[in-house]
């Protein structure tokens, strides 16, 4: 006798448990799903709509226009514009300077060398450290006049810098304090790649008489590309969110001359003081369809890279 | 190896280290210096005396014991809800049999790849709708759950033998009994890296709470410092003695749990 007939017809009949499991994975999945419906599939929609009302009042629901007027009104925003193209600047210059030097540092860390615990704590500790702690540091740190930073620049003649005064210094700030911040990350994920790599290789090139900046090179990297272009990209993602460093750095402001707005910057003025929260939504947009155009080039890669069985 | 290489290795070993630890060293000097001493150019590498009057006035000046307090109820809540939701979810994804079960989980995972800032502007709204605006569980109830934890928990929780869930279900224990008294701890060292991420997530949080809380009671540390900077004017040395006490957590939870964390972190979850 099949229980998966029966239940309808004799529920009575059946043993406890054996109701019991036919509504058994609801309940087990209920406390986890409540949250992830209300918190991130709701919203998900949401959003979508949100963005094509104009006026939207999150209050009462209600809007003038429902199309694409938010969207044509934050694309001629000039403030946007310049979010836009500051993240684009950020991400350009933050994402390959961190890449190399982290390549670097994880190749050294790599090693088979005593005190690495020591080191990798020294290494990871930005990582777990909140932005806006250790970005009144580096503040304190840019100070103009009595900064660490200018007094080591002062060492070797270079006059005092306005790194967050100054409007042409302020994305330059930003930018050290954004490599800084993400250098633990992305030391961690090309190191967890290097020490995938099979030791065979490394003998059989020290057979072949390499040395070690050809063995980096000719072999290392190569291996590597797949775990480069990944954590490139997942760094891309997340640096393409730029915010929170701006808030100790330039005291809530978005830099120095309101000069240095961000994408997820614009979003949150828009969400903040009186809400325009259509207007938010349309920029959320442009920042999702940028994110899913890179987790789809991730998708692609990783596909690849499983198809030619490097993994 | 040859001897100079290694000694390049630890030479470049050695400067990294010493780059990406001054932060904190800088942060943590300054926190004990004089308003004299901190403005004194050149700047002093060791602070003249050990004061701990700037922790003292920075508390004062500011609630950061209420904040402090704050930080920990949202955090431990938020660890202690997402590890009950994600054990639920991942036992019922991975062993439970019910119709749908691929097709949904893997709507869940296409979820992963949305940004917070994305859902952030309907969550405000639903905040508000629930009545929960400028209150602390306003800062838990969006993070009782995660795609992500619930997706490694359940890729553990696979790898465990269907042999061992049927002849304990043949002995009579029901799934709540073996998922507790067999799963669970089984999967300790996998519950302990998630929990661990959450609760660096949870305590380094910004955004979320910049948004939702108005009232000064309710504020986080990471909040309550940015706007003691903007408030109480902006004495360094004050500033970084209030840094230190945010940051002091998570440093000696890292210096236990490193491995944990470094682990957690190379699978993917933390940032993107």
């Amino acid at each position: 006798m099949s229980r998966r007939a029966e239940p309808s017809e004799r529920p009575d009949s059946l043993p406890r448990f054996h109701r019991l499991s036919k509504i058994e994975p609801i309940l087990y999945l209920a406390p986890f799903l409540v949250g992830v419906i209300v918190f991130t599939l709701y919203p998900v929609i949401h959003v979508v709509f949100i963005s094509l009302m104009e006026d939207y009042n999150y209050l009462t629901r209600a809007f003038s226009r429902f199309g694409l007027g938010n969207y044509i009104s934050v694309l001629g925003n000039k403030y946007f514009i310049q979010a836009l193209s500051n993240t684009f600047i950020y991400v350009l210059l933050v994402i390959p300077i961190a890449t190399c030097i982290a390549l670097a540092a994880a190749n050294m860390l790599n090693q088979k060398l005593k005190l690495t615990g020591l080191f990798q704590t020294a290494y990871f500790l930005p990582m777990v450290t909140s932005v806006t702690a250790v970005g009144l540091a580096w503040r304190f740190m840019f100070n103009e006049r009595i900064g660490i930073v200018n007094f080591l620049l002062s060492l070797v003649g270079i006059d005092p810098v306005g790194w967050l005064t100054k409007a042409e210094w302020s994305m330059p700030a930003l930018v050290i304090y954004g490599i800084w911040n993400i250098l633990p990350f992305t030391i961690i994920l090309l190191l967890a790649g290097l020490q995938s790599v099979n030791p065979m290789f490394y003998t059989a090139a020290r057979v072949d008489g390499s040395k070690g900046a050809r063995i980096f090179f000719k072999i290392t990297v190569p291996l590597l590309a797949p775990t480069i272009m990944l954590t490139t990209i997942v760094n891309t993602i997340s640096a393409f969110k730029v915010f929170n460093e701006l808030f100790p750095l330039f005291k809530g402001q978005a830099g120095p001359f309101y000069n240095l707005y961000t994408v997820v910057y614009f979003i949150y003025e828009q969400m903040s003081g009186k809400p325009r929260l259509g207007r938010a939504a349309s920029a959320a947009m442009v920042l999702f369809a940028v994110i899913l155009a890179l987790t789809l080039i991730q998708l692609l890669i990783q596909r690849r890279w499983r198809g030619t069985g490097k993994g | 190896m040859s001897k100079t290489a290694r000694a390049a290795i630890y030479a470049g070993l050695i400067l990294g280290a010493l780059i990406m630890v001054f932060p904190f060293y800088w942060m943590f000097v300054s926190a004990f210096k004089t308003t004299q001493e901190i403005n004194r150019f050149p700047p002093t590498w060791l602070p003249g005396s050990l004061r701990f009057d700037n922790f003292a006035i920075a508390f004062q000046k500011s609630p950061f014991a209420r904040y402090f307090l704050n930080s920990v109820i949202v955090t431990a809540s938020c660890v202690v809800c997402t590890g009950f939701t994600t054990i639920l979810g991942a036992f019922a994804f991975s062993r439970l049999k019910f119709p749908g079960r691929e097709v949904i989980f893997s709507i869940l995972l296409s979820l992963l790849m949305i940004p917070f800032e994305m859902v952030i502007i309907t969550n405000y709204t639903t905040i508000i709708h629930l009545g929960l605006n400028d209150s602390l569980p306003a800062l838990i109830a969006p993070f009782t759950s995660s795609i992500f934890y619930t997706y490694i928990l359940r890729n553990f929780f696979m790898t465990v033998p269907d042999g061992l869930y049927h002849s304990a279900r043949v002995d009579g224990a029901s799934n709540w009994r073996f998922l507790w008294r067999i799963l669970v701890p089984m999967a300790r060292p996998s519950l302990v890296t998630i929990m661990l991420l959450n609760a660096l997530v949870s305590w380094n949080s910004f955004m979320w709470p910049l948004i939702v809380i108005k009232t000064t009671a309710n504020r986080t540390l990471p909040f309550g410092l940015y706007a003691f900077t903007t408030e109480s004017g902006s004495n360094p040395e004050l500033m970084m003695a209030a840094s230190t006490v945010v940051v002091l957590p998570m440093i000696i939870l890292f210096l236990f749990a490193r491995k944990s964390i470094v682990n957690g972190v190379a699978r993917g979850g933390m940032k993107g």
